[in-house]
Formats: C-alpha cells, sequence, structure tokens
C-alpha cells in the first residue's frame, strides 16, 4: 500500500517540475533559446503569490485593513499572481532578449544574458527582502482523504496534479490546434520566412512568454502553499531540474515537458523510498546523464540533421 | 636575446612577488587576493578552451574543479597530517615540498578523469545538450561528495594547512603563492602550446564546423577528448591550489555559482582568446574584491555589468584576438609560434 502513497508524492512532485517544464519547452521551441531565468521567475511567482496573499488576508508586514475571506483571496490571488508572473517574463524578454535578436546575436549570446538576468533576479531579491524566510498563510483549508490501507491524499496534491494536467492540455490545445499556436510552430521552422508570411513575430514570441511564465506563476503559487517556506534561491534547484525533465523528455516539445517532469519525480520518490533522502539528487542526474547518453535529444526530441 | 625579454619579465615580475610576500612588504589580504587571481585564471584560460576555442557551453567547470580539491587535499592530508582516515601522516614533514605538487597532479588528473564523463557524451551531443550534460555532471560531482561522510560530506574538509607548515618549517618562504603562481604561468603556457600547435589547431577547427573538420581529416572524437580533458584537468589543478590556498574546502562552494563565475570571466575577456581569458580573470577578481562594499548587491551589479556587456560588446573585451594582435610590438619579445 506504501507503493500508491509514494506514486501520489511522484505525481506532485512531478506536477511541479512539469509546469516548470512546459515554460522552458515553449520558449525553447518557438525561440530555441533557453530561458535560465525561468526557475528565477517561477521563484518571483511564488514571491508575488506572497505577497498578494498577505494583501487580501491582512497580515503580515503589509496590513491595508483588507480581511478577504481565504477562499476569495485565493480566486484572486491566482489570477492576478499569473499575469504579474506573465509581465516579469515580458519584460525580461522586452529588455534582455529582443534587443539581442533585433541585433541578430549569437545564440550563445542570448543564453548568457539569460543565465545573468536570472542572478539578478535571485540576488535583486536577496539584497531587497533579506535572507529571512518568508511564511505563505494557509488559503485553504487542508482536507485529508483517507483512501484506506494507510494511503491518504489531501485536497492539495489533487489541485496540484490536476492543474499540472489541466495546464498541459491547454497548452497542447493552444499549440496544436490554434493560429497562434500554427504560427510558433512556424517560428520554430524558420524564424526568417515566417515574418514574411504577415506573421508578427514579436506579437507570436511576448505571447509564449505570457504563457510561459503566466504557468510558472502558477506553479509558484501551487508550490508556496504546498510548502509554504519561501527563499529567493528556491526557484535554482527545481529549476535546474525542471530544465532536465525538459531536457530528458526533448525539449520544445510540450508532451516531452509532461512526460520528463513526472518522469523526473517519479525518480526522485522512488530514490527517496529506498535509499537515503541526500542520494536524490544524484540519482536524478545520473538518470538524466544516462538518458542524454543513450539518446542525445531527449524521448520526444527530433535529432536535428546538419546540412552540409 | 630580445625574444626572450617577456619569458624574463614574467619570472622577474613572479620572483618580485614572492621576495614581497616573504618581507611582508605586501600584506596577508593582497597575497590572498593574488592567490586567487592565479586560482581565477586558471579556471577561466581552461575553460576558454571548451567554451571559447571549441565553441562548446559547458557550465559545469566547478565539478571538476571539486574534484580536483577534494582529490589532491585528501593526498596532502593523508601523507602529511593527521587524520580520521588513517590516523599519523604517511610521510615525513621533509617531503612535503615534493609531496604537494605530486598531490596536485594526482587532483588534476582525478578531474581529468572526471571530464571523460563529460567528454564521452559529446561524441554524439552538442550545443544545449552537451550544456545539459556538464550541468548535471557538476550536480553529480556535488551530491557525490555531500554523501561521503568519510570525507566530511556537506560540513566540508580540511586539515590542508598541515602541508604548508611542514614546507615553511622546512623553508620559510610563501610556498603555496609561489605554486599558485607557478601553475599559473604553467596552465597558460601548456594552453598556448595547446592551441598554437598543429594539433590544436583542430579545436577552433570543431569550433567553426564540425563537418568540414572531419572531412580535413581532424579526428573530431579524439580533439573533443583532449580538450575536455585537458581543460577538466587543469581545472582540477585550479581546485587543488584553491583547497590550498584556504585550508578548507566544502561542495557548494563548487556549485553552479562557481561554475558561472568562471563562465563570466570567460566571456568577459572573449571567447577564443587567451589572454583575454586571463585579463579577464585579473579584472573580476579585482572587480569582486573592489565591489566588496556592495555586499549583496555585488551580485546584482556583476550580472547586470555581464547583460550590459552582451548587448553593447558581445565578443567581450578581447573578441577572439590575442594580445599580440592588438600590439603586434609585443611580438618581438617572445618567442611562441
Amino acid at each position: 500500500m506504501e507503493i500508491f502513497q509514494h506514486i501520489l508524492n511522484a505525481l506532485q512532485f512531478g506536477s511541479f517540475y512539469a509546469l516548470i517544464a512546459l515554460g522552458y519547452t515553449l520558449v525553447y521551441g518557438v525561440l530555441r533559446l533557453i530561458n535560465f531565468a525561468h526557475g528565477d521567475i517561477f521563484m518571483v511567482g511564488a514571491y508575488l503569490a506572497y505577497f498578494i496573499a498577505v494583501t487580501l488576508l491582512g497580515i503580515g508586514g503589509l496590513n491595508l485593513g483588507m480581511h478577504i475571506d481565504p477562499a476569495l483571496a485565493l480566486a484572486i490571488t491566482v489570477p492576478v499572481t499569473m499575469i504579474l508572473t506573465a509581465l516579469v517574463g515580458v519584460t525580461l524578454e522586452r529588455t534582455a532578449y529582443r534587443p539581442l535578436r533585433r541585433k541578430g546575436a549569437d545564440r550563445l549570446y542570448v543564453v548568457i544574458t539569460a543565465l545573468m538576468a536570472g542572478l539578478v533576479l535571485e540576488n535583486g531579491n536577496l539584497a531587497l527582502l533579506g535572507a529571512s524566510r518568508k511564511r505563505f498563510p494557509d488559503m485553504i483549508d487542508k482536507v485529508v482523504w483517507n483512501l484506506g490501507g494507510g494511503v491518504s491524499v489531501t485536497n492539495l496534491k489533487v489541485i496540484v496534479i490536476v492543474a499540472a494536467i489541466g495546464v498541459f492540455m491547454l497548452l497542447q490545445f493552444i499549440v496544436t490546434r490554434t493560429k497562434i499556436g500554427m504560427a510558433m510552430r512556424g517560428i520554430s521552422y524558420d524564424k526568417f520566412a515566417i515574418p514574411l508570411m504577415g506573421i508578427p513575430l514579436d506579437t507570436i514570441i511576448v505571447v509564449t512568454f505570457v504563457l510561459g511564465s503566466g504557468m510558472a506563476g502558477l506553479a509558484g503559487i501551487l508550490f508556496a502553499m504546498s510548502y509554504p517556506i519561501l527563499e529567493p534561491y528556491m526557484g535554482a534547484l527545481i529549476g535546474w531540474k525542471a530544465f532536465i525533465a525538459a531536457v530528458v523528455g526533448g525539449i520544445g516539445d510540450i508532451r516531452g515537458a509532461i512526460v520528463g517532469g513526472f518522469m523526473l519525480g517519479f525518480i526522485e520518490i522512488g530514490v527517496v523510498a529506498v535509499f537515503p533522502s541526500t542520494l536524490r539528487d544524484l540519482f536524478a542526474f545520473s538518470v538524466l546523464l544516462i538518458i542524454l547518453w543513450l539518446k542525445p535529444t531527449g524521448i520526444y526530441g527530433v535529432a536535428q540533421t546538419t546540412k552540409i | 636575446m630580445q625574444k626572450y625579454t617577456a619569458t624574463i619579465v614574467l619570472f622577474a615580475f613572479i620572483a618580485l612577488l614572492v621576495v614581497l610576500a616573504q618581507f611582508s612588504i605586501l600584506d596577508r589580504y593582497y597575497v590572498s587576493v593574488l592567490m586567487f587571481m592565479g586560482v581565477n585564471v586558471i579556471l577561466a584560460s581552461s575553460l576558454n578552451l571548451v567554451n571559447g576555442y571549441m565553441g562548446e557551453f559547458s557550465c559545469g567547470h566547478g565539478g571538476f574543479m571539486c574534484v580536483g580539491a577534494y582529490v589532491s587535499s585528501l593526498c596532502t592530508v593523508l601523507m602529511f597530517s593527521k587524520n580520521q582516515i588513517l590516523g599519523a601522516p604517511l610521510l615525513p614533514p621533509q617531503f612535503a615540498f615534493i609531496g604537494f605538487p605530486l598531490a596536485l597532479m594526482a587532483g588534476s588528473a582525478a578531474a581529468a578523469i572526471a571530464g571523460l564523463v563529460v567528454a564521452v557524451p559529446s561524441f554524439k551531443t552538442r550545443g544545449d545538450y552537451l550544456a545539459i550534460i556538464t550541468l548535471a555532471a557538476n550536480y553529480i560531482v556535488i551530491s557525490a561528495i555531500n554523501n561521503m561522510e568519510i570525507i566530511g560530506g556537506p560540513r566540508g574538509f580540511m586539515g590542508m594547512s598541515a602541508t604548508e607548515r611542514a614546507m615553511q618549517d622546512m623553508l620559510n618562504i610563501p610556498w603555496v603563492l609561489i605554486f599558485v603562481l607557478l601553475g599559473t604561468v604553467f596552465t597558460v603556457w601548456i594552453l598556448r602550446r595547446f592551441v598554437s600547435s598543429t594539433l590544436g589547431k583542430g579545436v577552433p577547427a570543431i569550433c567553426q564546423d564540425e563537418i568540414a573538420a572531419e572531412i580535413m581529416s581532424v579526428d573530431t572524437n579524439r580533439m573533443k577528448l583532449i580538450a575536455f580533458m585537458l581543460s577538466s584537468g587543469l581545472a582540477g589543478l585550479a581546485g587543488g591550489l584553491y583547497a590550498q590556498v584556504l585550508g578548507y574546502v566544502n561542495p557548494q562552494s563548487f556549485d553552479i555559482m562557481r561554475s558561472t563565475e568562471v563562465m563570466v570571466m570567460v566571456y568577459l575577456g572573449g571567447m577564443g582568446s587567451l589572454s583575454g581569458a586571463a585579463l579577464a580573470a585579473i579584472l573580476f577578481t579585482v572587480l569582486m574584491e573592489a565591489l566588496r562594499f556592495l555586499d549583496v548587491w555585488k551580485w546584482v551589479v556583476i550580472p547586470l555589468l555581464l547583460i550590459l556587456l552582451m548587448q553593447f560588446r558581445p565578443e567581450g573585451l578581447m573578441g577572439n584576438k590575442e594580445l599580440s594582435d592588438l600590439f603586434p610590438k609585443l611580438r618581438k619579445y617572445y618567442s611562441f609560434k
């Protein structure tokens, strides 16, 4: 019976990885750019959610006298956080990536800029808000459902898993069925021919960043609700791991992000179930290394042929 | 005689620094900054071989540095100080000045072997995927060491200063400074020899076009193997020296932040420029010390500087030019090919 409990935990962890990996994969799929700042956008999302929630609930330092019912507060927090996080992502795109793209700079420079932007977000947060950790307020009443045989599931866990799968289906729909998704796929296929077809390149890229960063914001809220301690470096490790999930799945493919995310979740929980938990990262990264060794493009990835 | 001027000036300068340190004219703070400078020059110029000359994106240099640091400090501690693993030191302290470079070599060799973890997958993968492999290698090294209780695990490992004391008991000169400076010169020398050799020309050829290089009879797999192993081996040397300078290592000091730091130096200096990497490493160390008053904001300012650099001068300070390309007259003073 213990195994079902582990599976549920793995699904929850996998959902976080998948939600963040979706953002990596979307941006990579369109721009061929590893947005290394994405993990930190997730962190910014969690912090934004914290400040909004604290303000709405009227607790902590930001007491504006509002005492909104927690359920309503959550209903406001989720969309507002997603919008604000998306704004952060778009700002990053406008200020850092777009000028480089306009200049036709080498892809590598954009990657370095992304890496540095992530550091700026992390350490800017540390410098502005200090090293003290923030405790995320309880927004929903925890309900534990006993499934019998010692297996229990909280409502939060169910919400997280459902959210990840819902987001996946939404994004899969957008990318494969809508006009904007078609434009995204087009840009990834040929960035130079697409503007000639009358498709606004920059708009599509902004939409991509809105979608990716919005999902990172959602992941931030859900993570903060599940593990209510926030610190500036929380985005770094989980971001790297989500990125690994995206790569293992085959970066640039929405299905890959979901498969990779859940796979990483299962590997980590599986390792913790058998070995001491300190070995978790070691195993997770070793498995990644072996997968990339055997199939360098990931599960859903397609090898790019090089022409002479 | 004229063509040896640069070499003579270099060694005279090193001798001057050692003398200044010996008679405490240079106080301990400056000496330690100088040593970190040396370590950073080794790190930046060795990463430059892979990220600059070969055009790959390796972001796990800290991991190899970690391997070198741990292996060489383990060697020195086993040989020259009392420890929990073997108890009494293996060798009498008179051998410290021979044992220490041997330990450094062992550390470099171990790091070079660790470099295989990245080198072998690089036969099949390139670009982004290889970047992930290097990143994973970094994390694997850190978490493996975190899990080894015998060498301290996350608490770190210490006891290296006994070696320095043993060397100083024999002859009281700043040994560690000498080794750092010699290591730095050795690294730059060997990298310069390598990339200007006929064999080493294969490395920039891979950067330009791998397929064309292969057609031109460059054994690309072998070149990648050599480049990765040389680069990680030298990172291991830097790690060994770093551990000796600090007298203490812990796995967290070699994590992704360290790798990022080294990348900053390489891209600041300009990809594919050895003198650029070395100058950037010196500049970066000075900058880190000069910005110390900024405290936490330091790590906001430095990435911002690099972002601005990427916007306005993406090729770095030197581009892919060497110092001798910018000042051709310098060529008269040294005898490198």
